[in-house]
């Protein structure tokens, strides 16, 4: 199974691009203490706002931190925040829409007009609101962006749901006396996960961004840690004295953002049943 | 007494239209009635639409009933619960028509024939693994099955895991909803041949539903034809084949394909002598089951006609052994 949609995967040069990029930066990020070659946050006042040297290769912020280390630590926000967010939208998600999509009726159009409301809500101030209130702290961001998330999960979820409880498989395991929860969880989930995954990638790019946008806020990682969005705080303060301050990280969002989304779309094509007929 | 007892089952489903209360309903199976014997073949006949499938499943109780009852060996099925639903579960299993769509993609073999064990704690767990050879063995197939997941067998060779997975549970009665509809010709021999060796080593009572009229020839004791959800004819089947009664009866077999083979039992000899007059219809389409014509349902392509016919639905009546719903009789 695996082989197959790797193999359909390899076809898009493009996802397989991205594919390599997103690996490469979590093993950057999983290695931050050994790859930097500065204290991320070790202030420098000699060296305030100096540009990309051979000391340092992508220059020094106001406070004379060594702005390379910081972004290779900054990636680990991204990560975790992506990752995290997604995983629980992904929960949340696939759980309200399995309850939906499998017992049908009231339960499921209750629950669907809860995802229109949710989804009738921009999402982005939604976050602004509740940071108001709240703390601003990696960990609270990334709660919030899930529980602000899962919509589109839940409506693939259900939509899932409701072709394969009708599929003869599940009636037949539900003849040899299956239980409710043995017939969600190891019978249609399962069958369903495909286009969650294709979601749970684009899922990624986007609480990425939002990361970067909330820090870039203010609201989001606060300084002195580190976070690609909150350098591009400082990148806005300088951009006239220090170019480098903006275009780094700013690139960095870019390709990883782009790499998720080349991947998600990789990911779309190679998992699609419908494609796999057109050829052998 | 009866294995299994259908008393006047019926099933609606719900037409919507738009917003609102449903405006119509399908008459899937309207007022179905039969009885299983123990240790027999029952087979159910009818064109596409008729309601077969929806009576499998209404026995399975993968549907609810409308109307009617159920029995099971002497008890009602309509409200059993845990222990018992369970223990039902065990004894009637159900073989799917089309063998592509009725095992689950993403477990193995071995994963889809341990389920029910697991399910119903049949087998201490270092034993499943030998039954499930044994079940693999049964029907033809080797242990190095096992580990391949349903897209590396063919049509036939699932076909054969999914009767595997009926018989987990030992059961007393399978339902096998065109078990051999959606194969090879040449495999669906081997299928035949497959569940009729099943049925003598372990005397378990089929209910086989098909459009194949040699092969329901073949294979059962008693057949019941059906037409619009209701059953026009039932009788013993080398009765009902050699003098078929109601008028669609006749037409069906009319209509089947003849094969000129040395084998006794897959030669329709009925049809020269009774069909002769009788081979167009009136009308070739079946109505839809939404708006069934008022009397008898089949009056529309009824090459026998009488007057009574469209005013009037014909009860059914006991004649000669056989039980039919004709003004003709």
């Amino acid at each position: 199974m695996f082989r197959i949609i790797w193999h359909r995967f390899k076809k898009n040069p493009l996802s397989v691009a991205g594919l390599a990029i997103i690996l490469s930066l979590a093993a950057i990020a999983l290695f931050a203490p050994v790859l930097s070659p500065h204290e991320p946050t070790k202030i420098d006042v000699y060296n305030v706002l100096s540009p990309p040297s051979s000391n340092h290769p992508f220059g020094t912020d106001e406070l004379g931190r060594d702005l390379l280390s910081r972004m290779i630590w900054g990636s680990r926000a991204s990560l975790k925040v992506g990752f995290i967010a997604v995983g629980i939208a992904i929960s949340i998600g696939t759980m309200l829409g399995a309850i939906a999509g499998y017992y049908g009726g009231k339960i499921d159009a209750l629950l669907m007009r809860f995802v229109d409301i949710m989804l009738a809500f921009p999402t982005f101030f939604l976050i602004l609101a509740v940071i108001a209130i709240v703390e601003p702290s990696i960990s609270t961001i990334m709660i919030i962006i899930g529980l602000t998330g899962w919509m589109d999960v839940s409506r693939l979820v259900r939509a899932e749901f409701l072709t394969l409880k009708e599929r003869d498989f599940i009636a037949a395991a539900q003849a040899l006396g299956a239980s409710d929860p043995r017939l969600i969880f190891r019978h249609i989930i399962p069958n369903a996960l495909s286009p969650v995954f294709v979601a749970a990638t684009f899922g990624i790019a986007g609480a990425i961004l939002t990361e970067s946008g909330l820090s870039f806020l203010g609201l989001g990682v606060q300084p002195p840690e580190p976070s690609w969005g909150n350098i591009l705080t400082s990148g806005k303060d300088n951009i006239t004295v220090a170019w480098w301050l903006s275009l780094f990280p700013g690139i960095a969002i870019l390709i990883t953002v782009l790499s998720y989304n080349l991947v998600g779309e990789g990911l779309r094509d190679a998992l699609d049943p419908r494609l796999w007929t057109s050829e052998k | 007494m009866s294995l299994l007892t259908v008393d006047s089952i019926k099933k609606y489903f719900p037409v919507k239209s738009g917003f609102g209360k449903p405006q119509n309903w399908v008459k899937a199976v309207d007022g179905v009635s039969f009885k299983v014997k123990k240790d027999s073949v029952f087979a159910i006949v009818g064109e596409s639409g008729c309601g077969k499938s929806t009576v499998a499943r209404l026995i399975l109780k993968l549907l609810s009933l409308t109307d009617g009852r159920i029995f099971f060996k002497g008890e009602d099925i309509l409200n059993i619960k845990g222990e018992e639903l369970k223990k039902f579960r065990r004894s009637v299993q159900i073989v799917f028509q089309d063998p592509f769509a009725s095992l689950n993609p993403r477990m193995r073999v071995v994963d889809t024939l341990s389920e029910p064990f697991k399910i119903h704690r049949i087998a201490a767990k270092h034993q499943i693994k030998d039954r499930v050879v044994g079940l693999l063995e049964k029907v033809g197939l080797g242990a190095d099955a096992l580990n391949k997941y349903p897209h590396e067998f063919s049509g036939g060779q699932r076909q054969r895991i999914c009767i595997a997975r009926a018989l987990t549970v030992s059961p007393e009665l399978v339902v096998a909803d065109e078990p051999l509809s959606a194969l090879d010709v040449s495999i669906q021999a081997q299928i035949l041949n497959l569940l009729q060796d099943i049925k003598k080593e372990t005397a378990i009572s089929l209910v086989f539903i098909s459009h194949d009229l040699r092969v329901v020839h073949y294979l059962s004791d008693e057949v019941a034809v059906m037409y619009l959800g209701k059953i026009v004819e039932t009788g013993e089947t080398e009765e009902l084949f050699k003098s078929p009664k109601h008028p669609y009866t006749k037409l069906l077999l009319a209509s089947a394909p003849k094969i000129r083979a040395k084998s006794q039992e897959l030669r329709v000899k009925s049809q020269k002598t009774h069909n002769s007059k009788l081979v167009t219809l009136n009308s070739n389409d079946a109505p839809s089951p939404i708006t069934i014509p008022a009397g008898c349902p089949f009056h529309p392509r009824c090459p026998e006609r009488l007057d009574i016919c469209d005013k009037e639905a014909p009860e059914l009546k006991e004649s000669g052994g056989r039980i039919i719903s004709c003004h003709l009789y």
